[in-house]
């Protein structure tokens, strides 16, 4: 099956997300889709599987233009999308969701036996009795990939897939993509931003940058190569670097937590001034539950908080942010900024000293800030006009100049390349200056470049990694699957 | 382009309004009266005297202490239907007052006036708590709270309250008249008192949403509670209180229908209008000037149709079917208007809107949290 | 078996039938993602529709239908509003919550004191010689008791165990993957919010040709409709034990009535007045506060996994939402 675009254009607004993107792809190889955040690559895709029309341009398959909408049409004329998040049904059991979008006449013991059968062939393991909402994003995946093959996909495009996922699950997936390719001659279209996956995958990479299509080449290649052109330009890797490590200042003596999803139980840990500490673990294994229990969004089941000495156990999170602690979720316009509300709004938000706002003074500050964390935006324009990027960094502009604890879920999550070293660049200040950081991401890499101790969660168990600059992304990547065994030895 | 969205904006804040007015008079044909007929009742029933504008305005105060207590709920995306027993139990914290405590007037009427609030706030409260902290839908508990009210006035009514003679359940006997609010004159019966205080409360409760800590919380708080929460904002105080002073206000209405426009506790003291308050903010998209304005057309309806009865036997809730076609065709056209004005080539900036924060269900979410 | 237990049984079945249905059809509205608020103004309206719709005509069926079809105007326009004009479902459902019923009294006022036909009283042959079932569900009700019945049964059936059912449930959970599997998602929605209205309307007509007939001011259903909205909630919108809900709500209001008739037993009118509404707040604490889960945890590791599928009572995880293909 070949895969021919023409002239494809897509607007959001203001921005340029595809622009005037041509290309052949032939059947039969792994495709590697490159470049980084914000560079289109997913936009492409998805249009290309039927879930966004393009504003203009065209599709053809085989040399026919085809003409759909919607991304059941795609899988009809053999395109189908895994998406980042996958696009499963949570309350739906694994048989359900296989079943839900199969040919009406397919019953719901064929749809049993068939799952099983192309889960065979691949190595994986999914129960069809199991909510959805119980598998790990992993798991999620093979359903999703073993539903779009039920329906005949002779081409698999995947956003992302390997984040998220631990070692061994991306052994299998890798495993059953090379087999679909090789031994099926299918069409498999890899979108990344991570040059080790393409490298070892792919046999060839179409790269996109700011929208537009910017080169193809066959592989193997080399990473500098690749690199070069993702950005444009070289881009020496992040070094690591260590600050100076004081005295303990968050101390956690036996915390146990329960939250609807897993239970950690006595995690003792002191965290000292100047520290960066990484969580690394699939999602929902703990690492989340840990920080919030930190700040005290969630209640500890038993163990002590203590703050420099002093007992937060029983405190509130606004308690614990006086304290000294700063926190910031993953979710942005979920968690942390209040979309309808502007920027000057949010500053008088953080000012809890008196009781009228003084607007002019919140408006002079906001404006002072916009200017120190170069954020594309007025002071009265509302937080939700801005891009991600420039929301991240009205987010940082909003937390505490130095708190004593800082600790972030997913800080660069969605950045492009410049706004997550940006963000990095801000936080070691904070660390030089005394403030300990404890964060998490699902790019193991941004772990192990800027972690001075690593904690690995799996399932509410918890592995320290002392030293960090003795990890590597694929010892992480086996330890967040639970490896732990292996890793002690 | 403006001229034509001018227009355009005109046009759907008129239409909506025409088309009530015309859906309203083909009901009255269909029970064989006359539409005209019935306009100028409505109109005479408004305007006739200075007694009747008098009535409109009668209206109006209650009505506008509901509209200043809801535009704060609603700021902090609270669906407080509980306004409704809110008003009652002001109107019962008054009556208790007026019957048992002996005092001069100008003594008394504070206390009476700060006995309905508390009453109101006691009712908003327990909304509240079953809200944030219990997880209970604030309209499931404010519907459960407003029969409750009833019923207890209805207790008090026809028991512990009820005239010497025996009960009737009609009302309690007549308050001593020191305890009731003065009237300006016999012409223009209003208690100037109420008048001055709900302008207080207007200015105040708008000077507080633009330029208050407390004001800002609740916007927050209304938008997105998980953000504000993580911002600082105490989104369960703030909800609590939101509930707590809305009702304090609402209570100040339940206590001028007792102690001015009745004279005694009579079932259903608040007479709907903290429904109809609740119609009023949602229409002028909760703003705290525009909606005594929109309130005071409506409490003209709702005055000039009590003569309906009178003059053609005609049912009153024909006032509150036009009343409810005018918010519902306003809202709708409200909708209209961001479809045509979002169609492509406008700015992206209005399909970004958020979901509505309040769903039925997602009760618990917000205060769940903390 | 005590006969008058039989009976106290039997009209049980047949009063709480109108909740039965609008209960379910709330349920079903629900179920797709919309929230149609507008129950208690609705099932009004409806009832007053159908009462005059069939004393014009003579034929309750007739009344039936215009009933439901009142019903289903209703739930229209909330979600043309919610997906065509993006207004919020609650403040629409609001406010015809109170144009409907004000609505229904305008158009009833003439209406009040006049007799109208009334639904017939059917045994069913067979099911009705059952021991304690014959007497209590098959025995002298009207139709649309027997249509609830068989409504439970078919919606259960619907969501639960055919194709379009899993479309239905998609919907209200997580439209996007509705979406992704070539599921229309608004025009489900437009379907079911319909048919959930209907069913709502058809409970009214339950109320004024049978249960409560004729009309009477202040409507004699008033503030049902909230019950029911709570029911469903109560119900983990869930067909069996949304019907049990009404059951249970329709038993206990039953019971006190009867307390409050028998003469040795005194017990303020007050509390009896009152006690829906405590049944409300009550059971809606029940299932919100975190009772349940806590329940849960205190139950073997072994039987948490049936019981929480049993009590689970999450909303669609979409209610409420809106959704945009692009």
């Amino acid at each position: 099956m070949e895969i021919e675009l023409q002239h494809i254009h897509k607007r959001f607004g203001r921005v340029h997300a595809n622009n005037d993107i041509s290309m052949k792809l032939r059947g039969g190889r792994i495709i590697g889709v490159l470049g980084e955040n914000g560079a289109g690559k997913s936009t492409l895709m998805k249009i290309l599987s039927g879930y966004q029309p393009a504003d203009s341009g065209a599709i053809l398959i085989d040399g026919r233009e085809v003409d759909y909408h919607g991304p059941q049409a795609a899988i009809a004329v053999g395109v189908g999308m895994l998406q980042q998040d996958p696009l499963d049904v949570p309350a739906f059991t694994v048989v359900e969701n296989f079943l839900y979008g199969q040919p009406p006449a397919m019953t719901r013991r064929e749809a049993r036996a068939k799952l099983a059968q192309i889960s065979r062939e691949f190595g994986f393991e999914l129960d069809p009795e199991t909510p959805s909402a119980r598998l790990s994003i992993g798991q999620r995946q093979q359903l999703e990939i073993v539903r779009l093959l039920a329906l005949g996909v002779r081409t698999l495009i995947l956003d992302e897939p390997t984040t998220g996922i631990s070692a061994q699950q991306k052994t299998i997936l890798f495993d059953a993509l090379q087999a679909l390719s090789r031994e099926q001659g299918m069409t498999v279209l890899l979108v990344s931003h991570k040059l080790e996956d393409v490298i070892a995958l792919c046999d060839e990479v179409v790269v996109l940058r700011a929208g537009r299509l910017v080169g193809d080449k066959m592989m193997p290649a080399t990473k500098a190569e690749l690199v070069q052109l993702m950005f444009g330009q070289e881009i020496a890797p992040q070094e690591r670097s260590s600050g100076h490590i004081g005295d303990a200042v968050l101390e956690l003596d036996s915390v146990t937590i329960q939250d609807r999803r897993v239970r950690v139980e006595s995690l003792s840990m002191n965290v000292r001034a100047g520290e960066v500490i990484g969580l690394a673990g699939l999602d929902g294994s703990g690492q989340e539950a840990l920080m919030r229990a930190c700040v005290g969004l969630i209640n500890v089941a038993g163990g002590r908080v203590r703050l420099n000495g002093r007992d937060l156990t029983r405190q509130s999170y606004r308690d614990r942010m006086h304290a000294g602690l700063a926190f910031s979720a993953a979710g942005r316009l979920e968690e942390g900024l209040v979309a309808g509300l502007t920027l000057t709004e949010h500053m008088a938000l953080m000012d809890n000293s008196r009781a009228m706002i003084d607007w002019p003074a919140a408006r002079q500050l906001s404006g002072k800030q916009i200017e120190r964390y170069n954020v594309r935006g007025r002071a009265e324009d509302r937080i939700e006009t801005l891009s991600g990027g420039n929301q991240q960094r009205w987010l940082m502009a909003l937390l505490p100049e130095q708190p004593r604890v800082m600790i972030l879920e997913q800080p660069t999550r969605g950045l492009d390349i410049d706004s997550a070293r940006w963000v990095w660049q801000l936080l070691l200040d904070r660390r030089a200056h005394g403030t300990a950081i404890i964060f998490n991401s699902p790019d193991l890499d941004e772990i192990v470049t800027y972690s001075d101790r690593i904690i690995v969660f799996f399932a509410g168990r918890f592995h320290v990694i002392e030293d960090a600059s003795t990890a590597t992304v694929d010892a992480l990547g086996h330890l967040i699957g639970g490896n732990f065994e292996e890793a002690a030895r | 382009m403006t001229a034509n969205r001018t227009t355009l904006r005109v046009a759907l804040l008129v239409a909506p309004i025409l088309l009530s007015l015309l859906i309203t008079a083909v009901l009255v044909l269909a029970v064989g009266k006359d539409p005209i007929e019935v306009m100028t009742a409505i109109l005479e029933g408004a305007f006739r005297n200075s007694n009747a504008i008098a009535g409109v305005v009668n209206f109006w105060i209650p009505l506008t202490f509901a509209c200043l207590g809801l535009v704060i709920t609603f700021t902090a995306g609270l669906w407080n239907i509980g306004v409704e027993g809110q008003m009652m139990m002001g109107a019962v914290f008054a009556s208790w007052a007026a019957r048992t405590i002996v005092l001069p007037t100008p003594l008394l009427i504070p206390i009476e006036i700060v006995l309905a609030m508390a009453g109101g706030a006691f009712w908003g409260v327990l909304v509240g708590v079953l809200r944030v902290r219990l997880g209970v839908n604030e309209i499931f508990g404010g519907v459960a709270l407003n029969a409750l009210a009833s019923v207890i006035v209805i207790y008090l009514i026809s028991g512990p309250w009820q005239p010497p003679e025996g009960g009737s359940a009609q009302s309690t006997p007549p308050f001593p008249a020191e305890s009731l609010l003065p009237e300006m004159s016999p012409e223009f019966p209003v208690s100037l008192l109420a008048l001055v205080l709900a302008l207080v409360i207007i200015l105040t409760v708008y000077f507080a949403l633009r330029g208050t800590r407390w004001g800002l919380n609740l916007k927050a708080t209304g938008k997105n509670p998980r953000s504000a929460l993580l911002l600082g904002v105490p989104t369960t105080q703030t909800a609590l209180s939101a509930f707590i002073v809305c009702g304090a206000i609402a209570g100040i209405g339940g206590a001028y229908r007792v102690l001015f426009t009745f004279d005694s506790l009579r079932p259903l003291p608040s007479g709907g209008i903290g429904f109809l308050g609740l119609l009023v903010v949602l229409m002028v998209a909760n703003h705290p000037l525009i909606a005594p304005i929109v309130g005071f057309v409506f409490a003209t309806i709702l005055a000039g149709s009590t003569r309906l009865r009178v003059v053609l036997q005609l049912d009153q809730s024909l006032a509150e079917v036009l009343q409810g076609f005018v918010v519902l065709l306003v809202l709708m056209a409200n909708g209209l208007r961001g479809r045509i004005l979002s169609s492509p080539r406008s700015s992206p900036e209005v399909v970004q809107e958020q979901p509505a924060p309040t769903t039925v269900t997602s009760a618990a979410e917000a205060a769940s949290h903390e | 078996m005590n006969e008058e237990l039989l009976n106290i049984l039997q009209t049980l079945v047949t009063s709480s039938s109108p909740l039965v249905i609008a209960a379910l059809g709330e349920t079903i509205t629900e179920r797709a993602g919309v929230v149609n608020l507008s129950l208690d103004g609705s099932i009004t309206l409806a009832a007053a529709v159908g009462f005059i719709a069939a004393v014009g005509s003579g034929s309750t069926l007739i009344g039936i239908l215009a009933a439901m079809l009142t019903g289903a105007l209703v739930a229209l326009i909330i979600v043309v509003a919610d997906i065509e004009l993006k207004q919020d479902q609650v403040a629409i459902g609001f406010v015809l919550t109170l144009l409907a019923a004000s609505l229904a009294q305008f158009i009833g006022q003439s209406y009040t004191r006049v007799r109208g036909p009334e639904l017939p009283f059917v045994s069913l042959t067979f099911l009705k010689d059952i021991p304690f079932l014959g007497p209590v569900f098959f025995t002298d009700h009207n139709p649309l008791v027997y249509v609830s019945f068989i409504l439970v049964f078919a919606t259960w059936w619907w969501m639960f165990r055919t194709r379009p059912g899993l479309a239905l449930r998609a919907v209200g959970e997580r439209p996007e993957s509705a979406f992704a599997r070539g599921t229309n998602v608004n025009r489900l929605r437009y379907i079911y919010t319909l048919v959930g209205g209907a069913l709502v309307g058809l409970a009214g007509a339950a109320y004024s040709l049978s249960i409560k007939p004729g009309w009477t001011n202040p409507p004699a259903m008033r503030g049902d409709g909230w019950i029911a909205l709570a029911i469903v909630i109560f119900g983990g919108w869930h067909p069996f034990r949304v019907v049990l809900g009404a059951y249970l709500f329709a038993g206990l209001r039953a019971i006190s009535s009867a307390i409050q008739r028998s003469p040795d037993v005194q017990i303020p009118l007050v509390l009896i007045n009152a006690l829906p509404w405590l049944l409300m707040i009550g059971t809606l604490l029940l299932v919100s506060s975190g009772a349940i889960e806590r329940l849960l945890r205190a139950l073997p590791r072994s039987a948490q996994v049936w019981t929480r599928n049993i009590l689970r009572s999450d909303p669609p995880a979409a209610l409420g939402t809106r959704f945009e293909e692009h």
